[in-house]
């Protein structure tokens, strides 16, 4: 099991999520620079947070024009597992892997705390390790978490058990408490909460590590 | 090749919440702007391009403001473009 790490200018949760796989659950994990395009070896790719190429326009805009995420956008049609996580979640809509869009949330405020999350049925492949209906603790941090989609698309979204992870107590104004989103194949997950840093029990609860030791099942 | 000038106006769809646009406008009423009812923030984003007539321009403007300026998701974008503004032309 190889696990590839995305790796933007203005990423700022690569290590984390390297440190959370490789250091705490022994998954050996490669970055992956913005302009590689080799991918071959990996069993899954991970979008990670941070401010890609700044964030200058949207969030994940410029970054969806990055060499590597051809690469990755063809991995994930092959059925390779791919895992974005806030900033990547960003990016995975901008690329169309992933329906709907993230802006700014309601309340304009940057937020950075604990967060409770409901796993909703479905049939995500990284979410195999949870229940359906349990709650579970990651952190968020965002100013632009804020998932839109039109009635319609979200209704479409729930019926096909796409929305599989929900805001407990909704922090951002995302429509329909959406925190991820899988798509309809269940290979590719997109996430505003960082399970990485809910990995490692000296930093906290542990709650994402089930989420990244689905790689080993 | 002849050099075209346009500006792009990318704006919230009316559905999506400006939050930024509502704190700008709680900001106008500080200033003693009364009467305010309506603000939204969007990006004016200029651009020159050449192209070798007028329709290839726009085609090319098109495609840059639908796919990159604005995300159609949450966004709307109209396109204002200037005939050939090169020097002398």
């Amino acid at each position: 099991m190889t696990l590839g790490v995305v790796v933007f200018p203005g990423s700022n949760c690569d290590r984390d999520v390297q440190w959370a796989a490789q250091g705490c659950l022994g998954i050996e994990t490669r970055f992956l620079w913005h302009e590689e395009r080799d991918l071959s070896g990996l069993d899954a790719v991970v979008v990670p947070g941070g401010f890609s190429y700044g964030d200058y326009l949207r969030c994940g805009a410029i970054a969806r024009f990055a060499p590597v995420l051809e690469e990755v956008a063809a991995f994930a049609q092959r059925g390779g597992r791919v895992l974005g996580i806030c900033n990547g979640f960003q990016v995975l809509t901008e690329m169309g892997l992933l329906p709907g869009a993230l802006t700014r949330n309601e309340k304009l405020h940057f937020i950075c705390e604990p967060t409770d999350l409901k796993v909703e049925p479905g049939s995500c492949s990284w979410l195999q390790g949870y229940n359906s209906g349990e709650v579970v603790t990651f952190p968020i941090a965002h100013g632009e978490g804020r998932y839109q989609a039109d009635p319609d698309q979200l209704k479409a979204l729930e019926d096909s058990g796409q929305v599989v992870l929900r805001y407990v107590r909704n922090p951002n104004g995302s429509v329909g408490d959406v925190a991820g989103l899988c798509n309809a194949q269940g290979n590719v997950l997109g996430l505003m909460p960082h399970p990485e840093r809910a990995c490692d029990s000296a930093t906290g609860g542990v709650d994402g590590r089930r989420l990244l030791a689905s790689l080993l099942g | 090749m002849p050099l075209y000038s346009a500006r792009v106006l990318v704006s919230l769809r009316p559905s999506v919440l400006d939050p930024a646009g509502e704190a700008t406008r709680a900001a106008a009423s500080r200033l003693g702007v009364d009467g305010v009812s309506k603000l939204r923030i969007g990006k004016a984003v200029e651009v020159e391009l050449e192209a070798p007539n007028p329709q290839a321009a726009r085609e090319q403007l098109e495609l840059l403001s639908d796919r990159l300026l604005a995300n159609p998701v949450i966004e709307n974008w109209t396109l204002e473009l200037k005939d050939d503004v090169s020097a002398g032309a």
